[in-house]
């Protein structure tokens, strides 16, 4: 029988101190929304359960969820997450090469079938099938193969970033690898998907929901998109820092201006905050030192389904190509009312001449 | 009802618009306009305010009165609804045009050919003649329940996941369009089909007075429909 390792025992291993781990067991509680008691019930499970495999596959992408990962500005997070993530399988980090490097694969789908945990950073080229392009081959098989095996016997999936959950930036109009997201692939087996979009998204978020999963042995609640509510039931707009200047009609006008000096709100700078769901201004990142607004730069929605294709990142409105000029909601909207005020004053004019020629028959 | 207005060529004056219909009409007409004022300064807010945050709540306003506008608007339109249940058969006119009837189609017909200036005359309707009822179902009904639904979804956004706003709307409307930023644009685009509607309205409403055969906008004060010449009421 083989020993039950826990995530506590893999991070002893690491040098990660026991006061270091009992930080890292409250921090999640805090970024999970749970009360301080649950930091030694997230303990206890680190401590006793036996550690979650985790198998980190890479699709397209951009390895910017990696990057985030190993760049996670508490030292101490970082410690954490390393040895939580890239104990398995995570070819950008991981020391092993070739052969060796995907026999690990293989057996971690043999000795944890149905236990581990698939992440999947970036998606599969469906075009690769469709008309045998040769986008995203890993160890002589395309991506699509080696995720569809995978994710048979994985316990869940998590879609880790918005390659995964939605598609990104490869999937970007006219997406000419047909780029898809996960949960759209087909043949894809029926487990679980919970989405962890972002680009790239938050590295306390990821170990919060496997810790989550240890902790309460069940998934975290999704919402209807398939996003753990706790990260990303709320848009950045609604606990943004700056939101005071919003309400009361304070915006950044300009790059250089007043507005921008003082921390406005950067609503008109194209800010897709109050359309974004995440975490950022609350857990913000490189360990809560800043997120994007904080810095004085507008959000822009890489949480979204489809952001790439939503117009410019600096512009309010969304602009409508399908007009095929560059305009927004409003610009043709205004347009299309002044068409028909001027259609209506027209009219007018006809109806007055009419009438007067008829004037005289009655 | 209906019987009793189609013999009364001796004695004009119908009754058309009965209270509750005027008074919905009026505070409609107000919440769209409050609507898309601030929907519009929403959009594209006004330039920043000087001062401390702590001193200025000028979106807080605008947003407020969106937002009240909105449920005057909404409360207002399910009252409508129930009035076209148990009002008369004018009640009924703009959300259901009997859509399926031949005769409903040729009447618009006949109607475009008087706007397009081809017919000589107008028919003479009591309640509203098919050209108008089809463009207030359409541009009307149906972009009111449209901005009733998307707006139900952005504000249940703000409202949060235990809302019912978000349980009923945000919920699915949000997936279905995509994202928060494509129900913002479509919310946007909805907006103007109802300006240009109500520039459309407003002028045929006082271009007919004028030039059709009955009496048009105090009817929508009084509620009386008078006629202008003897001529066969609702001829199809």
């Amino acid at each position: 029988m083989p020993v039950k390792e826990t995530f506590y025992d893999v991070m002893r291993r690491q040098g990660i101190t026991r006061r270091s781990f009992l930080k890292f067991c409250s921090l999640t509680a805090a970024a999970m929304g749970l009360s301080p008691a649950y930091a030694a019930k997230i303990a206890d499970a680190m401590e006793t359960k036996p550690r979650i495999p985790v198998l980190w596959l890479h699709g397209l992408e951009c390895t910017c969820c990696s990057e985030s990962f190993i760049r996670s500005g508490h030292p101490l997070a970082k410690d954490v997450i390393l040895s939580m993530i890239s104990l398995d399988y995570d070819d950008t980090i991981m020391a092993a090469a070739g052969h060796r490097a995907e026999a690990i694969v293989n057996e971690t789908i043999e000795k944890y079938d149905g236990q581990f945990i698939l992440a999947c950073e970036g998606n599969p080229g469906l075009e690769q099938e469709n008309t045998g392009g040769m986008s995203c081959i890993i160890a002589g098989r395309p991506y699509t193969e080696q995720l569809r095996e995978a994710a048979k016997h994985a316990k869940a999936i998590i879609s880790w970033g918005s390659c995964a959950s939605w598609g990104c930036v490869q999937a970007a109009a006219p997406n000419p690898t047909g780029a898809t997201p996960i949960h759209k692939v087909p043949g894809i087996a029926d487990v679980p998907i919970i989405k962890v979009p972002g680009c790239p998204p938050i590295s306390e978020v990821m170990t919060a929901v496997i810790t989550y999963i240890l902790t309460f042995e069940r998934l975290p609640s999704l919402d209807r998109q398939g996003r753990p509510k706790m990260f990303y039931s709320q848009r950045i707009h609604d606990k943004c820092y700056r939101r005071p200047h919003f309400d009361a009609g304070q915006f950044v006008e300009h790059w250089d201006d007043e507005g921008a000096r003082k921390g406005y709100c950067l609503y008109k700078m194209g800010c897709k905050g109050p359309t974004t769901y995440n975490a950022c201004s609350t857990i913000r990142w490189n360990g809560g030192l800043s997120f994007p607004i904080q810095s004085g730069h507008p959000c822009i929605g890489c949480s979204e389904d489809g952001f790439w294709d939503k117009g410019g990142f600096y512009n309010r409105l969304t602009n409508i190509h399908q007009f095929g000029i560059e305009a927004n909601a409003d610009e043709i909207g205004m347009g299309a009312a002044g068409i028909v005020g001027g259609a209506v004053a027209a009219h007018a004019a006809v109806s007055a001449l009419k009438r007067s020629q008829h004037k005289g028959d009655e | 009802m209906s019987a009793l207005s189609h013999k009364m060529h001796s004695e004009p004056a119908v009754y058309v618009y009965e209270a509750p219909v005027r008074i919905w009409h009026w505070i409609n007409a107000s919440a769209i306009l409050v609507l898309a004022v601030t929907g519009y300064f929403i959009g594209s807010p006004l330039p920043a305010q000087p001062g401390e945050a702590s001193d200025n709540f000028l979106m807080g306003y605008i947003r407020f009165a969106h937002f009240a506008a909105a449920y005057v608007f909404l409360i207002g339109f399910l009252g409508r609804i129930y009035w076209a249940f148990v009002g008369n058969h004018h009640a009924r006119e703009i959300l259901a045009p009997p859509l399926l009837k031949a005769s409903f189609w040729g009447g618009v017909w006949h109607e475009a050919k008087w706007y397009l200036f081809l017919a000589k005359e107008p028919r003479k309707y009591t309640g509203h003649n098919p050209l108008a009822a089809l463009v207030m179902h359409i541009m009307f009904v149906w972009a009111a329940i449209f901005m009733i639904v998307t707006g139900l979804a952005l504000y249940g956004e703000g409202e949060g996941f235990d809302s019912w706003q978000h349980a009923l709307f945000s919920s699915w409307i949000i997936p279905l369009f995509g994202q928060s930023q494509d129900v913002h644009t479509y919310h946007h685009l909805v907006m103007w089909v109802i300006i240009s509607f109500v520039i459309i309205h407003v002028y045929v409403a006082i271009r007919e007075d004028i030039m059709s055969r009955q009496s048009i906008v105090s009817s929508m004060i009084s509620g009386w429909r008078t006629f202008k010449d003897k001529g066969e009421v609702d001829k199809e």
